[in-house]
């Protein structure tokens, strides 16, 4: 029991760092929420059954650009496909735990919790299960809790800010936000070109398809250079 | 929000709670501890590189805030912003230039 507390408190420990990055993000999209027409329940309706900025964001903006409801939802989840990747990389660590905590691991996994206790598992593989749940706890107790509150703080401020000082540009960039400092290898370059390329190409493809269009192409050329360069 | 009633609203709400859920439950309850297969991993490691910058494009390039006009400022800005989020590596700095240098640029009359 002490050593499952003091891994919860070194996860807490290691996610204090990420409040620079959640704070102003949940506070961004409480206001960009309010501002689009969403009150304060529905802003922490987002915030707390999805709890995923970027698709948060993607659904908002696409729901403003009045886009057709099954294009919101599946862009929106087309942008949080990558937890299926974090969940695949976990499973080896976090798998045996009961069914319980894993939907509590599942409903927590967020960029943050999941590149912290990935990394912490791959630099200590003798920790127990009970350590490591506790660990990725006290990150998800840091990350995703001030997530809540920082959007109802934005959404708060937001309906106070006139509709005139425009904060259209923070959306794209807290998009670029998320995916510029990702652009690692010269395969993340690739899907990322080529999704831009055709984002502008396919624009004329109705009911917003040219996203998932788009995003797909960028996948699809991203792994093959990957699969080229490794060989 | 306009052209969205309450009701559509907490229908998008719920459906993307439960479908997010479903993605991050996927391969940690529903399957165990079964690997995906290396082909499949290798697409996902790039859907967040691609379908985001599939996302901004339009905006940074047709923004509404301008009517759909290409605006020099918020394209420059954008740009900036790019550059040092690859180079630092860093999400908040990619957020500070990219606000900085908007409304530098706005600041000069561009």
């Amino acid at each position: 029991m002490a050593s499952s507390t003091s891994a919860y408190l070194r996860g807490i420990r290691a996610a204090l760092p990420f409040l620079l990055v959640v704070v102003p993000f949940g506070m961004l999209f409480g206001v960009v929420g309010t501002e689009a027409g969403l009150n304060l329940t529905q802003v922490m309706g987002f915030s707390v059954v999805i709890i995923a900025g970027a698709a948060q964001f993607t659904a908002v903006q696409l729901m403003q650009e009045q886009a057709p409801t099954v294009i919101v939802l599946v862009s929106a989840l087309a942008v949080n496909l990558r937890m299926a990747m974090y969940a695949a990389s976990l499973a080896p660590h976090l798998g045996p735990a009961p069914g319980w905590q894993r939907v509590l691991i599942a409903y927590f996994n967020v960029d943050g919790t999941y590149a912290l206790s990935h990394m912490e598992y791959e630099t200590h593989p003798d920790l127990s299960l009970s350590d490591k749940v506790s660990f990725y706890m006290g990150t998800a107790t840091v990350i995703c809790f001030p997530w809540y509150l920082a959007s109802w703080t934005g959404a708060v401020l937001g309906a106070a800010i006139p509709a005139s000082l425009s904060l259209d540009f923070a959306v794209p960039i807290a998009f670029m936000s998320f995916f510029a400092p990702a652009l690692r290898t010269l395969a993340h370059v690739a899907a990322a070109g080529t999704a831009i390329v055709l984002a502008i190409t396919l624009q004329w493809v109705p009911y917003s398809l040219w996203i998932l269009l788009a995003g797909a192409g960028g996948m699809i050329v991203g792994a093959e250079v990957e699969r080229r360069m490794a060989q | 929000m306009t052209g969205w009633s309450d009701a559509t609203i907490w229908v998008v709400i719920v459906a993307l709670g439960i479908g997010t859920f479903v993605i991050r439950f996927s391969f940690l309850g529903l399957l165990g501890s079964r690997e995906l297969p290396e082909w499949a991993l290798r697409h996902l490691r790039y859907t967040a590189v691609a379908i985001l910058p599939a996302l901004v494009t339009p905006m940074v390039l047709w923004p509404a805030a301008t009517g759909g006009q290409t605006d020099p400022a918020r394209l420059i800005a954008a740009l900036l912003a790019l550059a040092v989020g690859y180079w630092t590596q860093n999400a908040i700095a990619t957020i500070a230039t990219g606000l900085a240098a908007l409304f530098g640029l706005q600041a000069l009359g561009l």
